[in-house]
């Protein structure tokens, strides 16, 4: 498990603007606690597609529909989730499919879970060996520019993307053991 | 209809013709392998969007195509392998629930790309009864070319979702090649639906 964002935190709430300032509309996403609100507030607009997925390689393939039908998509899904959509992610080299994703990071800053270290320490080095322009925030005021440039680049120059959301915006769970 | 082969089975040169038959606005999309080429043998169409990778996607791909062009019916055929890597993409399109998408299995019980090793759709492995269970509202069975016709019916009803496992000989047949390069194949099926603007996002 990881955590979800204090009620005081904005930035969830600036992502979903984004989303709706984008004209995003079909957002795929897997239950995530650091994407929660958002997935809610997507959720919640007759706007929006919210497609709930069984596995994250579902949401790439997803969003080459969406934008054969001349519809914007985004994938919301945790670091683990990342490796399961390697080879899928040939298809938005291949078709040249935007496809922004908007990554929440485990295995990151301050885990306590020793299985999400491998995945988590790939995450960004595996995204661009599929061709994919990473880029991070670690800090919460960092998350909504980062998305929006992540979400640019795929809509205007046609390529996977991708924001990692470091674990030091989200914070660790420790089950208790600090 | 009907050049017989020992298994008695329908062809799947026979079915996709059929199912593709005046086919008016339908979308495709086709599963990587025989089912690209069986839908580029019936007539390569901008509509066509025939798959050289990501396989496991192509009923996933349906589904975010279907969604955003509601009043299109979409088909996907694709191939018993390609649908057993996805299973939960079944249950992803039953809660979604887009009306206007069709997901055709052309079931001959191998992996034909490979050199026709067995799939576990010859061993008792249910695909349709897999899609009913994963609450797909139309689950028609099909055995002959009349059903073959009917379904093609229901395709163009856009009253699904639906999902039809067609079992195929499992036939050989000679190559026909799409368009290998996938911006192209993007592109087209874009500007069919979009007009020019298409090209302008």
């Amino acid at each position: 498990m990881d955590v979800a964002p204090a009620s005081t935190d904005t930035w969830p709430d600036e992502l979903f603007d984004l989303l709706k300032a984008y004209e995003v509309r079909q957002v795929a996403y897997v239950p995530d606690a650091g994407h929660s609100r958002l997935i809610r507030r997507c959720q919640a607009d007759p706007g929006i597609k919210a497609i709930s997925l069984t596995t994250e390689e579902e949401g790439i393939a997803l969003m080459l529909g969406a934008w054969l039908g001349g519809e914007r998509g985004v994938l919301l899904m945790q670091s683990s989730g990342v490796g399961n959509c390697i080879n899928m992610l040939s298809l938005a080299i291949l078709h040249r499919t935007p496809m922004p994703m908007l990554v929440t990071m485990r295995g990151d800053f301050g885990e306590f879970n020793p299985a999400q270290m491998p995945m988590g320490n790939a995450t960004q080095a595996v995204l661009e060996a599929m061709g994919t322009v990473v880029r991070r925030a670690d800090h919460a005021a960092d998350v909504a520019p980062t998305a929006e440039a992540t979400l640019r680049m795929a809509f205007n120059t046609f390529r996977p993307t991708a924001t990692l959301i470091g674990q030091r915006v989200l914070g660790a769970k420790t089950f208790g053991k600090d | 209809m009907g050049n017989t082969v020992p298994s008695g089975r329908l062809r799947r040169r026979e079915v996709v013709p059929a199912l593709l038959a005046d086919r008016g606005g339908l979308l495709v999309v086709a599963g990587l392998g025989a089912p690209a080429w069986d839908i580029t043998a019936a007539g390569d169409h901008p509509r066509n969007l025939p798959l050289w990778g990501g396989m496991g996607g192509a009923a996933m791909i349906g589904l975010g195509l279907a969604l955003a062009q509601p009043e299109q019916p979409v088909l996907v055929i694709t191939g018993d392998g390609e649908m057993l890597m996805s299973l939960g993409a079944l249950a992803t399109i039953a809660v979604a629930r887009p009306a206007n998408l069709s997901v055709v299995v052309l079931d001959n019980e191998h992996y034909g790309e490979t050199g026709m090793q067995p799939t576990h759709t010859g061993s008792g492995v249910d695909l349709a009864g897999m899609a009913r269970a994963a609450g797909i509202p139309r689950v028609p069975a099909v055995a002959t070319m009349e059903e073959v016709a009917a379904l093609r019916g229901a395709i163009h009803e856009r009253s699904g979702p639906l999902f039809a496992q067609v079992k195929i000989d499992a036939e050989t047949l000679p190559l026909v090649l799409p368009p290998r390069e996938g911006a192209l194949l993007q592109a087209r099926m874009r500007e069919s639906l979009l007009g020019p603007e298409a090209h302008l996002a």
